[in-house]
């Protein structure tokens, strides 16, 4: 077990040999895209790890300076591609901070049932392979095919099943379909009992435990240090979260809804909730922690997509249109972070007066959480690396941007 | 603390090291002369009721503008630097203004002190910071480029950036 380890029980940490340099990645299936991490190893220990990154670099930045706000949206789906939904939040919302605008209550609750939908699919994605990274084939299976049921719903809204451009500067671009929110909660209905059944697959698996539990652990101090937000943030029992604790253009949006922020604080998860306890292996701030924030956190999803349906509905109006493709941007600067699956995203906008931005910045959560990882992987044994990896759910779309 | 009382400890104390400031943009900043920088963070860090213990991000943003025709900007290059403190739940947005090129001559890169070593966040993003906009940063323990290849020529973000017309063979234009 990953607790008992220590250097005078375990052979391999005793037996020192030459010194070997291992590339892992950039084609390895277990570093989730193209990163490629040069690990310096004595025997099956890992002395340090070096990540090199930008396989996947396009400059989005340089291309947010040639483009109108509006034309540079569908670049925002290609940073996070697992959650498109809310990297067109993140810029939508940056630059309508920019703009002084508003969205009205529909449009906002609409916001709120599509962004929550999109981390339920991106969390899913994150259990599921992390499940395959530890050798666990079911759980992967399982999940794709909810997240297959979301992609579907998010078809029928925009079209697109992976790059949406639904959320736009000023509104999203079409209201849904007739009968989409029924089939949204219908949905919802048979989702929820799956969420124990994955449970009983991953969360008190004890393979599971073993490769998890007190590995790769991170005192909140160095979280915060580094930059890292999100589930990585919050499985530091650091009660964290931009959708309370944010600017108020985003926390505006999430204003009369009730839900929970999951972090633990003494070890205990504040909700009571049905799931397996958590395991006495298990030490704040590892990977298994990691993993359960995110378990948890779909469950907070689903009941805010419910609320959010509600409201919606009651809501009188129509939905905003998108803004004028080419309308003037008054000069100025606004940065802001939102609450994407993976930690805060931030974008910033800076103006010089004239249709087209200045200056496009993009403040990517996994690259931040990734700059961790040298100091997580000190001391472990190979095997282990894919493991603390995979706690932390990078996708390289948004590190390399 | 809200953003004038932070703007007014700051002015207090390190006066002669601050340049600029605005409290009333969307997001009030503050501008600090490059070589106030290093004191200006520490304090920021480490007094107990200011405590901006999380650097989200550095951004580096050249003001250059090559077209005649265009509406001339003074070429600089700008540095901003978005923090916050958890326990206060305020922030800060700090900028610091350079020279484009290191006494006026093109290739030498301006030089601003890393704080790498009172954020770690720091580390990958002066190294972004550099890699794209061209700054180099004193006391940074490994200044390499991070998201480009190492052996790339020039700073993609810079304004007057020509894209090279090929890389190792491979048609880049």
């Amino acid at each position: 077990m990953a607790s008992d380890r220590t250097a005078s029980e375990t052979t391999e940490f005793d037996v020192h040999t030459d010194e070997m340099l291992i590339n892992m990645g950039p084609q390895h299936p277990s570093t989730h895209g193209v990163l490629r991490l040069a690990l310096r190893t004595d025997g099956e220990v890992v002395t340090e790890v070096t990540s090199h990154i930008g396989y996947l670099h396009r400059c989005a930045e340089k291309i947010g300076e040639n483009l109108t706000p509006r034309q540079f949206l569908p670049y925002t789906d290609r940073l996070d591609y697992l959650a498109g939904m809310n990297m067109n939040l993140g810029w939508a919302l940056c630059v309508e901070k920019l703009l002084g605008r508003q969205v009205s209550e529909k449009t906002r609750h609409l916001r709120v049932i599509v962004c929550e939908l999109s981390r339920i699919a991106s969390h899913l994605v994150a259990a599921g392979c992390y499940g395959l990274d530890l050798g666990s084939f079911t759980p992967f299976m399982w999940t794709f095919r909810e997240r297959e049921k979301i992609l579907n719903l998010f078809e029928e809204v925009c079209g697109a099943r992976l790059t949406y451009s639904y959320i736009t500067v000023g509104g999203v671009t079409a209201d849904v379909p007739s009968g989409w929110l029924g089939r949204c909660e219908e949905f919802l209905d048979q989702f929820e009992p799956v969420i124990a059944d994955l449970h009983a697959l991953l969360t008190s698996n004890a393979i599971f435990i073993h490769r998890t539990a007190a590995l790769g652990v991170m005192e909140p101090a160095m979280a915060i240090d580094y930059g890292c937000t999100g589930p990585v943030l919050r499985g530091s029992g650091v009660d964290w979260d931009l959708r309370r604790d944010g600017e108020p253009i985003l926390t505006g949006m999430y204003e009369g809804y009730t839900w929970q922020v999951i972090a633990a604080t003494n070890g205990q998860y504040p909700q009571d909730h049905p799931y397996p306890p958590v395991p006495s292996a298990a030490v704040l701030g590892d990977s298994w922690h990691r993993y359960f924030v995110r378990m948890l956190e779909v469950v907070q999803s689903v009941s805010l997509v419910r609320q959010a349906i509600e409201k919606y509905s009651r809501a009188g109006g129509v939905v905003d249109p998108p803004i004028a493709l080419k309308q003037k941007l008054p000069k100025g600067e606004a940065y802001l972070e939102t609450e994407a699956p993976k930690g805060q995203m931030g974008f910033m906008i800076i103006s010089d007066g004239s249709p087209v931005p200045w200056r496009v910045r993009i403040r990517s959560s996994s690259f931040c959480n990734l700059s961790v990882l040298p100091e997580l992987c000190r001391g472990v044994l190979v095997a282990d690396v894919p493991s603390i990896v995979g706690s932390l759910d990078l996708v390289l779309g948004e590190i390399d941007r | 603390m809200n953003a004038q009382s932070i703007h007014a400890r700051l002015a207090d104390r390190f006066g002669p090291s601050l340049a600029a400031q605005d409290v009333e943009a969307l997001d009030p900043w503050i501008e600090v002369k490059a070589e106030g920088l290093l004191d200006v963070c520490r304090y920021l860090r480490q007094e107990p009721d200011l405590a901006f213990d999380m650097l989200h991000c550095i951004t580096g943003v050249d003001y250059f503008e090559a077209d005649p025709k265009k509406a001339a900007v003074d070429p600089h290059l700008e540095l901003i630097y978005h923090l916050s403190s958890m326990r206060h739940r305020h922030r800060l947005v700090l900028k610091v203004r350079v020279p484009r090129w290191r006494e006026d001559k093109p290739g030498q890169l301006p030089e601003v002190p890393s704080l790498s070593g009172i954020w770690s966040t720091a580390d990958w993003h002066e190294r972004e910071v550099f890699d794209l906009s061209g700054v180099c940063f004193v006391g940074h323990r490994e200044l390499r480029r991070i998201l480009c290849p190492e052996d790339w020529v020039g700073h993609p973000l810079r304004k007057d950036y020509q894209m090279p017309a090929e890389y190792h063979g491979i048609p880049a234009r």
